[in-house]
């Protein structure tokens, strides 16, 4: 029997999909609606300092017809007050006690702000903070959001004071906007936070209108940088979170969001160290009954695979992530075109050709042109594989044993230094690598 | 004629002759447009008889460089909105799609090149290409037809001075005269010999070459002509009662219905369409949609050695089309007017056809549509010295499609005995440049 429960540094939740502190969980009406469809938990859209929106919030970007792969908004915070949305918080946790309610928090850099707004939050019932130190627009302007979460001094100081007064559990919601994520996650740990959620949006312009010169959208002729959301910024999450998981100075519990949209995504987080996962441009493209599909998913996974719990899954992809240095140079893969399955749209051709080894032949065969890697000069770097349109068409085949393993590491330790490329020539000949 | 079958309203007309393949939306468009691989060295492009650079058209329909995608088409073939609308796409560009290989549906081409070309109508055709400057040179052509115009337009673009002698008041040829309604209107043939006009190609309509204009004069006019003619004879069936009321030929009758004047073309309330080309089930389907109760094709071979293209033959299916196979018309039965087909039954006998002796029988009907074929006019080509004809079809080098008359050059049906407009467009086009190299190379 698949267990979904979670326990995100002591906030619990029967399934680890939350929504993300955003436009959906605007108000109870919302995520009492959302909770109807199934979703373990909600971050409440972050509540603080009063703000007024502009028109135009969001833009996003479409690719080959496919719409909303990245969503970029200039949406502030919560533009309700402060008692309003603790109000609803209160009557929703009421009516779902089983959830998970967290709140986003976001005020002035005012140590008596900050007390004020906590207790207040932990009156209403909620089971969890989330320090806003992310937005990167309109908030940030005024020293709040990502101008926090730049500034590692300015995380630690206000995690403290959040912390030194929360009975509840907190979470420190980072931006990634700066160069190594692990300095504002390692502040957050200093100033006692218990968890780690990341990633917020990217700073992005989605674009210049052709005509108009305007930037895309623009707001009564003026447009700017926006945070950056949606299937796009995927990856960067994950390497995010990866950063954030594998940091011994850390060691938190970690939340993540950053692009996710169905089980399969949220499940390559849970690998990759997420306790619970947030989901909002996915919502907002499609609404809350999303998450039907990624309980239903995750949990006929699991089943497939005979796992109970997402305890044991948690963080096992981990390990696998290796530095350069530490990956075997002698692996020997070359491409092969399957040419029963081929349907010789050559695209395979001519990316190797144009950008690649130039290791891909074209022939005429019963009256077609079929292409066929020469496996001598092919390098194994895959391009090909990845244009191909056709399922299991190109394959990578492994060329070595895998007896013989050297990575860059050891290399460099038996070869003089500084290096020399005769030196690597002469590695590479002796083990028959034909750079080209 | 007996029993003239009933006038239907204008609205039946109008529904009968709809499009059958309506255009895509700007959104089915670019859906489509995205859908495409962008293969490289494409096997749609081999497949085009133009060898339109089909995946580039595509791609810049999905950057929205439609102006682009205009000019990449056009560049290729100059009658492609014709061809958009009436090419057998199953089996050219379509039917090689490598969408087959993965067992899904090949890019629409036909529909997506329609939508390039009915914007670049509905933007009024503007100006892709500059002609050279006048080289000095002149060509006759003969015949409006896609060859003809084909020929012509790409001749002006190297500068020569060109013009085309054309004996139908319209120009287009068959893309005019010949296809039927609910595939393209003859506007868009129309709107395509616009275009190749304003280029500079002048249209001489009205005007019939060894009539009112004899061969000697036009070559003492122009540097070299090109003979795209066409095939403009009907075959005769040879059997008695052909000259009865109530039997036609099957060009003239669909020529008859592109004029949009549906209430005028008469047609039986039982016909008999008689062969089982493209054309044969353009007659038949048109009959069908024009008020007549039964329609019935016949035709001396079986339903395998049909010419027609299978989305024809379904097309007739679907029109409720009656089919004799194995039926070789013996004779037309009738007082002047026709009153019933009579075909004796036939059998493949060592692999010839054979007529089997008493098995006579009768189709009783009002109307005979003649569709067994077209032929080249050999009295009118004749009078050219020298040139050789062979099979009913004018003999031309494969390259330069010169005849043996130096000076003539020929394209189009009357050199393969009737095949597609996008066929004739590009034997046009190639007989430009051999004309081009004839003149200025060779010479």
């Amino acid at each position: 029997m698949v267990d979904l429960r979670i326990n995100c540094a002591g906030i619990k939740s029967p399934n680890p999909f939350w929504l993300a502190s955003a436009p959906p969980t605007n108000s109870g009406y919302q995520i009492c609606k959302a909770f109807e469809a199934g979703w373990g938990g909600a971050v409440w859209k972050t509540i603080g300092a009063p703000v007024m929106n502009v028109v135009n919030r969001y833009a996003a970007v479409d690719f080959n017809g496919q719409k909303i792969i990245g969503l970029n908004n200039i949406e502030l915070i919560s533009d309700r007050s402060i008692e309003i949305n603790l109000k609803e918080i209160a009557e929703t946790k009421r009516l779902w006690p089983d959830r998970a309610i967290v709140a986003s928090l976001m005020v002035e850099s005012d140590r008596k702000i900050w007390h004020d707004i906590v207790k207040r939050t932990i009156d209403a019932g909620a089971d969890g903070i989330e320090l806003n130190y992310g937005c990167p627009h309109g908030m940030s302007e005024r020293g709040m959001g990502s101008a926090v979460g730049q500034v590692p001094e300015y995380c630690t100081m206000i995690t403290e004071w959040v912390t030194e007064v929360s009975t509840i559990p907190v979470l420190v919601k980072l931006t990634p906007n700066v160069t190594d994520i692990r300095f504002p996650g390692r502040a957050a740990k200093k100033g006692k936070a218990n968890g780690i959620s990341l990633i917020n949006t990217i700073n992005t312009i989605i674009g210049v209108d052709l005509d108009t010169f305007q930037i895309e959208p623009s707001r009564g002729g003026k447009g700017g940088h926006g945070g950056y959301a949606g299937p796009a910024i995927k990856p960067i999450a994950l390497n995010m979170v990866s950063e954030i998981a594998r940091d011994p100075e850390i060691n938190l519990p970690i939340s993540a969001m950053g692009g996710i949209s169905n089980w399969k995504d949220a499940l390559e987080f849970i690998l990759l160290g997420a306790t619970s996962v947030q989901v909002c441009t996915a919502v907002m493209h499609y609404g809350f009954r999303i998450v039907e599909d990624m309980i239903d998913g995750t949990t006929n996974w699991m089943e497939e695979k005979g796992y109970t719990s997402l305890d044991q899954i948690r963080g096992k992809a981990l390990t696998n992530i290796a530095n350069f240095g530490d990956m075997n140079l002698l692996s020997k893969h070359v491409a092969h075109i399957d040419e029963q399955k081929c349907i010789h749209c050559n695209l395979c051709y001519i990316a190797c050709e144009d950008t690649a080894h130039q290791c891909i032949d074209l022939h005429q065969k019963k009256g077609k042109k079929q292409p066929t890697v020469r496996e001598p000069d092919c390098v194994g770097c895959r391009l090909c594989y990845i244009v191909c349109p056709v399922d299991h068409c190109i394959t990578m085949v492994q060329k070595d044993n895998g007896a013989q393993s050297k990575t860059w590491n050891e290399l460099v330790k038996e070869l003089p230094q500084p290096l020399s490329i005769e030196d690597l020539r002469k590695f590479q000949h002796k083990h028959g690598i034909d750079v080209h | 004629m007996n029993n003239v079958a009933p006038k239907l309203t204008s609205k039946e007309y109008e529904a009968n002759f709809a499009e059958l393949k309506p255009a895509l939306t700007d959104v089915a468009a670019l859906a489509e447009a995205n859908r495409c691989l962008y293969c490289y060295d494409s096997p749609c492009m081999t497949a085009c008889p133009t060898h339109i650079d089909i995946s580039t058209f595509i791609k810049k329909i999905s950057t929205g460089n439609m102006k682009g995608s205009a000019k990449t088409i056009l560049s290729s073939n100059w009658v492609a909105l014709t061809c958009a609308k009436a090419c057998p796409v199953d089996v050219l560009c379509e039917g090689a799609c490598v969408y087959h290989g993965k067992g899904e549906k090949p890019i629409q081409i036909g529909k997506l090149q329609r939508h390039v070309m009915d914007w670049y109508v509905e933007k009024k055709m503007p100006q892709l290409f500059s002609p050279a400057e006048k080289n000095g040179k002149t060509v006759g052509i003969i015949g409006a037809g896609p060859a003809g115009l084909a020929c012509a337009a790409e001749l002006t673009l190297l500068g020569f001075d060109v013009t085309i002698y054309e004996a139908s008041k319209l120009a287009g040829g068959l893309d005019t005269h010949g296809i039927a309604p609910y595939k393209m209107q003859q506007q868009d043939s129309l709107n395509e010999v616009k275009m190749i006009k304003r280029l500079g190609v002048k249209i001489k309509t009205g005007v019939r070459v060894g009539k009112d204009i004899s061969f000697g004069k036009l070559e003492k006019t122009h540097d070299a002509i090109f003979i795209g003619v066409g095939l403009p004879m009907p075959a005769e069936l040879q059997i008695s009662g052909e000259e009865m009321n109530g039997v036609v030929n099957a060009l003239d009758f669909v020529e008859n219905v592109t004029k949009r004047k549906w209430k005028s073309v008469d047609v039986g309330r039982r016909v008999a369409v008689i062969g089982a080309g493209n054309t044969a089930i353009d007659a038949a389907t048109e009959a069908k949609r024009l008020g007549a109760e039964e329609v019935f094709m016949v035709y001396r071979r079986g339903r395998e050695q049909m010419s027609a293209y299978d989305f024809e033959f379904e097309l007739a299916k679907r029109d409720g089309i009656s089919f004799y196979f194995h039926a070789q018309p013996k004779k037309i039965i009738g007082k002047k007017k026709v009153q019933a087909l009579e075909c004796l039954e036939t059998r493949i006998v060592n692999g010839k056809l054979k007529t089997i002796p008493r098995s006579e029988f009768k189709i009783p009907v009002d109307m005979v549509i003649k569709a067994v074929g077209q032929n080249i006019d050999e009295t009118l080509l004749v009078s050219i010295p020298k040139l050789k004809i062979k099979d009913g079809m004018v003999v031309v080098n494969a390259k330069s499609y010169q005849t043996s008359n130096p000076k003539y050059f020929a394209g189009g049906d009357c050199i393969n005995g009737g095949k597609e407009v996008v066929n004739a467009a590009f034997d046009g086009k190639r007989a430009a440049y051999g004309i081009h190299n004839f003149i200025f190379r060779k010479k």
